[in-house]
C-alpha cells in the first residue's frame, strides 16, 4: 500500500488530536478576527475562541450552514485580504445564490495535497494517465482533481465534462487508467461506450474516483464490472474544500478523512447534539487548516456516520461510511422517509431494467403518492404483456419490503430518462406543499 | 413450422409507433402482420415482417427494447367456423394460448391466425395431425 505523506496519514492518534487542538484555536481566532459573521455568532453564544480548550469543546460552537454563505455572498466569508486569494471557486447557484469559497495559494498547495493523498488511496502513481470528467469551472470537481493529479505527477487529460462519445474516444486513445467523474455520469459513459462498441477490454481503465453525490454499493458493483475496475468512493464539498475531502482506500471499506486538516462530527440534524461514532447522522465539518474561507461546524446535509479505527491500509485517520443521503434530499412520503439512494439499491438487485430511475412525487386528494420510472433493459425479453407485468410488480414488491413503501411503477422505454454529465436528478417533487 | 415475431417494448406516448413504421419503412422491411398489446402504461408491438433479424437490429439501434419471439402461423379457409376448428385442436390438446391475432390474405381465400402458445412443439404436432396447415416462416414473410 502506497501512501503520499506516510507521516500524517498514519499519524498516532494522540499526536493526531494535539495537532488538530492547535490548529483549530488559531483557526477560531482567525474566524473571530477577521469574518464578522462568526464574530456575531460566537458573541451571541457567549463563547470566545480561547474558551475552546480541548476537542470537545467544539460541540459549544455555533453551527454554519449553506444560507450563511449565501447571506454574505460574495466574500463575505472570507478571512483574508483579496490580495491574498488566488482562486475563487462557487456552486452553480441552482437553488438560490451561489456560495462562493476563495482559496489563498497555501490553500491550493492543500488542497493538491489532500487530493494527491486520495489518488493514492486508489493505488494512483505517476505513471497513470488521468482522464477528468468532472466539470471544471466554478465546480471544484474538475480543477480540485486536475491540481492533485498533477501534484501526484501523473499524465491528466482534462475533458471536463459532456460530450461522452468525444470521452469514450479519448480514453481508448489515450489509454487513460484512471477515470474521474460523478457516478451516474461513468455509468452513461459505459453505456455510450457499448454503444460504439467499445468494451472494456479496449479500455485500460483500472479504477475510477467517483463522487459529487450519493451512489450506491450496488451501482458500485455495476460500474466494476462494466468497466473492470475498482470504483473508489470520494468526498467533498466546496464548502470545506471541493474533492479531496475523504476518500476510500482500496479496502473499500470507509472513506478516510483528512483529519489534519478538517475535524469532522455527526449530530442529530433534528436535535443539533453530536452523536457517538458510529450513529447514523448530519456531517458536520470544521476546516483547521484554511486560510481564505475558515469553516466552523459547517451542516453538510450529508448523512454518514464515524470510524476511528485504524484501516487495514494503515492510515489512522477517522472514516466515514458512503453517504447514504442528504437531510434535504430526503423526502418524506406518508411519514416514512426515503432516500433516493435506498430505491436504487433495490433496482439494482433486480434483472431487466437499467439503474437509471426518476421519483416523482405527488400528492393525489391529500395523499402523497410516489411513481417510480424505470428504465425497461434494451435486452429484457419482452415477448409478453406478463412478463413486463411481472418485472413491474417485483420491482413494487421488493420496494415494498425493502422501504415499507407503495410505489407505482411505471417501466419506461431505455434511454429516456435524462441523462447528466453532473448530478443526476433522480426526484421531482411535484407536492405543492 | 415455427415463424419469427418482433416484440417491441413501447410507452404509451404519441409518435412511438410512427418511429417503429418509420425506422422499418427507412430500412425498406415489410410489415406483414401486426397486433398491438396494451396496458395503461406500455404496449407491445408485435410484428411478423419479411427480415426479423434485420428488423431487430435496426430498432435496437434506434433504442427500442425488442425481442424475438416464435410464434406458429396456421392457414385456414377464411369462412365461419374456419378459426373453431383451430382452437378446439389445440384446447383438446390442453395447449393454452398466450395471445393470438390474425389476418386475411390478399389473393386467396384464405386467413391466417398467429398464435404464441407456451408449448409450441406440442401445438405443432397437434394441429399437423389435424391436416391443419401450417406456414413456415418464408411462407408468411412472402404473403
Amino acid at each position: 500500500m502506497d501512501y503520499w505523506n506516510e507521516s500524517v496519514e498514519c499519524i498516532d492518534r494522540q499526536q493526531l488530536e494535539r495537532l488538530q487542538l492547535e490548529l483549530l484555536q488559531s483557526t477560531l481566532k482567525r474566524a473571530y478576527e477577521q469574518v464578522p459573521l462568526y464574530r456575531t455568532r460566537f458573541d451571541e453564544a457567549g463563547i470566545k475562541p480561547e474558551d475552546v480548550k480541548s476537542l470537545s469543546d467544539l460541540r459549544h460552537l455555533p453551527f454554519t450552514t449553506k444560507q450563511d454563505l449565501r447571506d454574505t455572498y460574495p466574500f463575505g466569508m472570507f478571512a483574508v485580504p483579496m490580495d491574498d486569494v488566488v482562486r475563487i471557486h462557487a456552486s452553480s447557484g441552482t437553488t438560490g445564490k451561489p456560495t462562493v469559497v476563495g482559496y489563498t495559494a497555501s490553500d491550493l498547495s492543500m488542497w493538491a495535497e489532500l487530493m494527491a493523498r486520495t489518488l493514492c488511496c486508489g493505488g494512483v502513481t505517476k505513471r497513470d494517465i488521468i482522464h477528468v470528467a468532472y466539470g471544471y469551472g466554478l465546480f471544484t470537481g474538475g480543477l480540485g482533481v486536475h491540481y492533485g493529479a498533477e501534484r501526484l505527477g501523473a499524465s491528466v487529460v482534462p475533458v471536463s465534462g459532456g460530450n461522452t462519445k468525444r470521452q469514450v474516444r479519448l480514453l481508448q486513445d489515450f489509454g487513460a487508467t484512471v477515470l474521474c467523474c460523478t457516478p451516474s455520469y461513468a455509468l452513461h459513459i459505459s453505456e455510450v461506450a457499448s454503444e460504439m462498441n467499445v468494451s472494456p477490454d479496449d479500455l485500460r481503465l483500472r479504477v475510477g474516483f467517483f463522487g459529487a453525490e450519493p451512489w450506491s454499493e450496488s451501482m458500485r458493483q455495476e460500474l466494476e464490472s462494466k468497466f473492470g475496475i475498482d470504483a473508489i468512493d470520494i468526498y467533498g464539498l466546496s464548502e470545506v474544500l471541493g474533492p479531496g475531502v475523504g476518500s476510500e482506500c482500496l479496502a473499500k471499506n470507509g472513506l478516510h478523512i483528512w483529519e489534519d486538516t478538517v475535524i469532522v462530527e455527526i449530530i442529530d440534524p433534528e436535535t443539533n447534539e453530536v452523536l457517538p461514532d458510529g450513529c447514523p447522522g448530519e456531517l458536520v465539518f470544521t476546516s483547521i487548516r484554511k486560510e481564505a474561507c475558515p469553516i466552523i461546524r459547517y451542516r453538510t446535509r450529508d448523512i454518514s456516520s464515524i470510524t476511528r479505527g485504524r484501516c487495514e491500509c494503515g492510515r489512522t485517520h477517522a472514516r466515514i461510511s458512503r453517504i447514504t443521503g442528504r437531510t434535504d434530499d430526503m423526502i418524506i412520503v406518508r411519514g416514512v422517509n426515503v432516500f433516493p439512494s435506498q430505491i436504487e439499491s433495490v433496482l439494482l438487485e433486480v434483472d431487466g431494467i437499467e439503474p437509471h430511475y426518476q421519483i416523482v412525487v405527488d400528492r393525489k386528494g391529500g395523499l402523497d403518492e410516489i411513481e417510480l420510472l424505470v428504465e425497461v433493459s434494451p435486452s429484457f425479453n419482452i415477448s409478453g404483456v406478463r412478463e413486463l407485468e411481472r418485472l413491474g410488480s417485483t420491482i413494487r414488491a421488493e420496494i415494498q419490503s425493502v422501504l415499507g413503501l407503495s410505489v407505482r411503477v411505471r417501466l419506461v422505454e431505455p434511454r429516456t430518462i435524462e441523462r447528466s454529465s453532473g448530478k443526476a436528478q433522480r426526484v421531482i417533487d411535484r407536492r405543492k406543499l | 413450422m415455427r415463424v419469427s415475431q418482433i416484440s417491441v417494448f413501447l410507452e404509451n406516448k404519441s409518435g412511438r409507433l410512427a418511429d417503429v413504421a418509420k425506422i422499418l419503412g427507412d430500412s425498406k422491411i415489410n410489415i406483414r402482420a401486426l397486433s398491438i398489446a396494451d396496458t395503461s402504461d406500455f404496449g407491445i408491438l408485435r410484428l411478423i415482417v419479411d427480415s426479423p433479424e434485420q428488423a431487430v437490429t435496426v430498432l435496437r439501434d434506434a433504442g427500442f427494447t425488442v425481442s424475438l419471439t416464435d410464434v406458429i402461423a396456421v392457414q385456414m379457409p377464411d369462412r365461419p367456423g374456419g378459426l373453431a376448428a383451430v382452437v378446439e385442436a389445440l384446447g383438446e390438446s390442453d395447449i393454452n394460448i398466450e395471445y393470438m391475432y390474425a389476418f386475411v390474405t390478399q389473393s386467396e381465400e384464405h386467413a391466417v391466425v398467429v398464435f404464441r402458445v407456451e408449448q409450441l412443439d406440442e401445438a405443432i404436432t397437434a394441429l399437423t395431425a389435424r391436416g391443419m396447415k401450417l406456414l413456415s416462416g418464408d411462407d408468411v414473410y412472402r404473403i
